[in-house]
């Protein structure tokens, strides 16, 4: 399978008179519709190489490809295009926007890509809400929903402009566990139908071992990169 | 459109907030539309009692004892030629003296085709006994005069010109300008009673406008002069005659300026604030919107357009309540004869340029929060969460 991420000799350092070094030296690549975990402590660098990966943050040195194309030298609103067209992001405080109903917030990516929503687009939403089990609360505000409902919302969301990569930042952290094991379900179904690619930091080992590829990162460094 | 449908989104999301908003903007706009047409209507009020009821730009000769006697093909010249002139009229003055019995006063008998010159003294209106002079040797009063010499409708008494003499003359009217002075000096006939009087052939002393707008009488007075280019004839208006007149009227223009001004600095100083509030209350959802690639054009968009649609509720909240303002008070606000006290100037032009005013204000105001949030980053926000 083609590497859809690669990252080489990552570097972050983080303040300028005091300078806190979160990730030595990472090289990372990540296959085409893998379903990817990242283990680790806290403070361990996970979320922040999360966040280099989906162009949320800069790396200090080094590089990273999505696509084969370097995401470095890019600008903000090359950045900005790129995260509409090919990433998706799962938060664990899922961020729903709390003003729009559910499916207005997973149409929400289509707006901002100014499209227009056609019965298609419209048609894709509601499969997307079904999928997830949501259906029957579409019109509810988010602030209406519970967190595994406004999770399940995020993750539609994430879906819907079909993303090549999906970048989930312990998305069940603050769910319970009946919730949690349905949430990993459902990734794991959208990974095989859809074969979108899959990077996942969680606490929970369980769920991580369920994944293809469990790496773990201890003091910004890969300390394990184990593939089943 | 995305940032808009967002925007609304934000204000009604935060309703009481956005009513607050609108209310402050209304209540400035309110201030400014009913201040604005007080004034006006103050400054028209004024120019109507001092400059209303007289020549603003006069032609005169030269030289006081040379008549004017091309006046009819000068008056068809100034009407085709100048704009701005409301009305042209002649009049054919000169000072004498009313002599009843032993009884002398000083007067200024004006002879005049009574149809002109009403556009500029509205003299039928202010007949209040009798009638206007219609044939040779009829002369209407002042109520002033009238009264002091203790006359009656139907009297006779002389006039008396110096170098020419006196004339018998009839009383057959009175006449109120609700000015003593007028009342006491002028005297009316007709223009050929005047010139028989003054032993004249068809000849007027001056010839007298009103203009449009009174603040151009200058420019006007200029063309006048270009129109009839006569140098024996000169040309006065009414601003070189009343400096403070003028000074008065522009002072109260600046100051009805600086309050409107002054309101709408505060309403850009208030909008601007609670907005960067908002900015802050909503960065999360910004943060959001950015993750999924918002661009930061279309995420200042959402306050830009915020203070836009603040700025539209707050013109008409405002105008209805400047509106309603000034109707109260030209309803309540009446003096002792039951009239109001100032009649407001209701001016449509200036209600509309004082909403795009607050609507242009709002939609500046917003620039500062919406550059903010182009600015904001999406790992604050996360890292804030």
């Amino acid at each position: 399978m083609a590497n859809v991420i690669e990252m080489r000799n990552i570097d972050k350092i983080y303040g300028t008179t005091y300078q806190t070094q979160v990730l030595f030296d990472v090289n990372l690549d990540f296959e085409e519709s893998s379903f990817n975990s990242i283990i680790g402590q806290s403070g361990s660098g996970k979320s922040t190489l999360l966040n280099i990966v989906g162009t949320l943050d800069k790396p200090t040195n080094g590089v990273v490809k999505i696509n084969g194309i370097s995401t470095v030298d890019m600008n903000k609103n090359q950045l900005a295009e790129l995260r509409s067209e090919t990433l998706g992001f799962i938060f664990q405080f899922h961020y729903l926007l709390p003003e729009f109903t559910a499916l207005e917030n997973v149409l929400m990516p289509i707006r901002i890509k100014k499209q227009k929503i056609t019965k298609e687009v419209m048609d894709r939403a509601l499969e997307l809400m079904e999928l997830v089990g949501l259906t029957h609360v579409k019109d509810n505000l988010a602030t209406n929903m519970s967190g595994g409902q406004q999770q399940r919302v995020a993750i539609a969301r994430a879906l819907m402009s079909e993303p090549k990569i999906i970048l989930a930042d312990e998305p069940t952290g603050n769910l319970d566990s009946d919730t949690t094991e349905q949430v990993y379900d459902l990734l794991r179904k959208i990974n095989k139908r859809f074969k979108t690619t899959f990077i996942i930091i969680t606490h929970d080992r369980r769920i991580a071992e369920k994944a293809d590829r469990i790496i773990e990162i201890k003091d910004g460094k890969v300390h394990l990169d184990i593939k089943k | 459109m995305l940032s808009l449908r967002i925007a609304f989104r934000f204000l009604r999301s935060s309703l009481g907030q956005t009513i607050l908003i609108v209310v402050g903007i209304s209540v400035g706009v309110s201030v400014q539309v009913f201040i604005g047409s007080l004034i006006g209507g103050l400054q028209q009020d004024l120019v109507n009692t001092t400059i209303g009821n007289s020549s603003q730009i006069t032609i005169t000769s030269e030289d006081d004892t040379i008549y004017i006697e091309n006046y009819e093909t000068l008056r068809n010249n100034l009407i085709n030629d100048v704009e701005g002139l409301e009305t042209v009229s002649y009049s054919l003055d000169s000072p004498g003296t009313l002599i009843d019995g032993t009884v002398t006063e000083p007067v200024l008998i004006r002879g005049m085709d009574f149809e002109l010159s009403d556009g500029i003294y509205e003299i039928k209106d202010k007949v209040i006994d009798g009638r206007l002079p219609t044939s040779d040797n009829e002369i209407m009063l002042g109520a002033n005069l009238f009264e002091s010499l203790g006359l009656s409708i139907g009297d006779s008494v002389l006039v008396s010109v110096p170098l020419i003499g006196n004339t018998t003359v009839d009383v057959v009217g009175v006449y109120d300008f609700k000015v003593a002075s007028l009342n006491n000096l002028w005297v009316f006939t007709t223009l050929p009673s005047m010139q028989g009087i003054l032993n004249e052939d068809d000849i007027v002393s001056s010839i007298e406008m009103q203009v449009d707008d009174v603040f151009l009488a200058e420019d006007i007075s200029k063309e006048v002069i270009l129109v009839i280019n006569d140098s024996t004839l000169s040309v006065s208006n009414w601003i070189e005659l009343n400096e403070d007149l003028l000074s008065g009227l522009q002072a109260q223009g600046s100051s009805s300026l600086l309050i409107q001004v002054a309101v709408t600095v505060s309403v850009v100083l208030g909008i601007a604030s609670v907005l960067a509030i908002t900015v802050i209350q909503k960065s999360r959802q910004i943060g959001i919107l950015k993750a999924m690639g918002i661009k930061d054009k279309d995420a200042s968009l959402i306050f830009l357009a915020q203070g836009f649609i603040l700025g539209i509720f707050g013109a008409i909240g405002g105008i209805s309540l400047g509106l309603l303002l000034s109707f109260g008070f030209s309803t309540f606000a009446l003096d002792s004869a039951g009239e109001p006290v100032i009649t407001l100037l209701i001016d449509p032009q200036f209600i509309a340029i004082s909403a795009l005013v607050a609507i242009f204000s709002a939609s500046f105001a917003s620039i500062i929060p919406a550059r903010k949030s182009s600015k904001l980053s999406v790992m604050e926000v996360i890292k804030n969460g």
